[in-house]
């Protein structure tokens, strides 16, 4: 769907390095390497921050610190003490998305989380691994996630199935939430900046609409990433407590 | 009529989605505003700032729609 020229062309993924094993494209692609630019980025961000962890955090220590405590507040608040062992999981889920957003910002560089199979790949590991869990710890009682408490038997025949689409169609809500967010957002910010030619003389106000659209466009990086952590974790807290 | 201007006529119709997200924007921040003015000390600009993205990405998918109608 990306086409040659014209807004949607910041999003075309390229080959940098042409890669064919068997009949498989496995090129090292401009998302690739955001990919593992992010990653390199958190874990030397982290390392560094905490090289010398003293009791009293220096400044980066303490900015590592405060985004770890926020998830891990965030886990105890939604999931309790049993969503512990799910921490550095949702935490590196957490800065993936969160670094890839706002590395995606940075001019010329690309976002790899407005790609939906992107977006999509990390939902359905949080959506699959939420159901194994939920399978594991209550076997064959987790299909109680299905039937709300308190309805009389004739109405459970609708809710049930609703129950059921609403529970399947999770990771694909989240994955499109967070793809239309970035993809929408930085395909305005080119309309916008295209009408500056187009304006001529008042070409200062799509200017002046860009840069607020920017400044929105770094909110929703950090608030996105932050939507994506908190219904991960209400879908482990709906896996773990079923209601 | 063309596929172009059938293609525009969709568009501008998938933007009316952005009705819905502007309207549940303006609730949020109005009862964000309310709550703050009877209670100052009250800390729920977390949960306000949840409920906008929530309610911002339901208006975006029709914008994303529009766009790859429009540029696609």
């Amino acid at each position: 769907m990306a086409a040659e020229s014209g807004p949607l062309s910041q999003f075309t993924i390229e080959r940098l390095i042409p890669l064919h094993v068997g009949g498989l494209d496995v090129s090292f692609t401009n998302s690739a390497l955001l990919m593992v630019l992010t990653v390199l980025l958190g874990t030397v961000f982290l390392l560094y921050a905490m090289r010398s962890a003293s009791l009293v955090p220096g400044r980066l220590q303490s900015v590592a610190e405060m985004i770890f405590e926020m998830v891990d507040g965030l886990v105890k608040e939604h999931v309790g003490p049993e969503g512990r062992p799910y921490l550095p999981f949702l935490f590196t889920l957490f800065m993936f998305v969160l670094l890839g957003n706002l590395l995606g910002m940075v001019p010329w560089s690309f976002t790899f989380t407005s790609h939906i199979i992107v977006t999509f790949a990390l939902a359905a590991t949080v959506f699959i691994g939420v159901t194994l869990i939920g399978i594991f710890r209550h076997g064959f009682k987790f299909l109680a996630l299905f039937v709300p408490h308190g309805v009389p038997g004739p109405l459970l025949m609708l809710l049930v199935p609703i129950e059921m689409l609403s529970y399947l169609i999770r990771p694909f809500t989240l994955a499109i939430r967070l793809f239309a967010n970035m993809m929408a957002g930085h395909t305005m910010l080119i309309i916008f900046a295209g009408f500056v030619t187009s304006l001529g003389l008042f070409g200062f106000l799509p200017i002046g609409m860009d840069i607020f659209l920017v400044l929105l466009e770094f909110l929703v990086a950090a608030l996105q990433a932050y939507v994506f952590l908190i219904l991960s974790c209400l879908y482990l807290k709906d896996a773990i407590h079923l209601h | 009529m063309d596929l172009q201007s059938a293609k525009m006529i969709g568009a501008g119709i998938a933007c009316i989605a952005l009705v819905g997200a502007g309207i549940g924007i303006g609730n949020i921040f109005a009862a964000l505003v309310s709550g703050l003015a009877r209670n100052p000390s009250a800390n729920i600009q977390g949960p306000a700032f949840l409920g906008f993205a929530l309610a911002e990405a339901t208006g975006l998918f029709g914008l994303l729609v529009a766009f790859i109608l429009l540029f696609g």
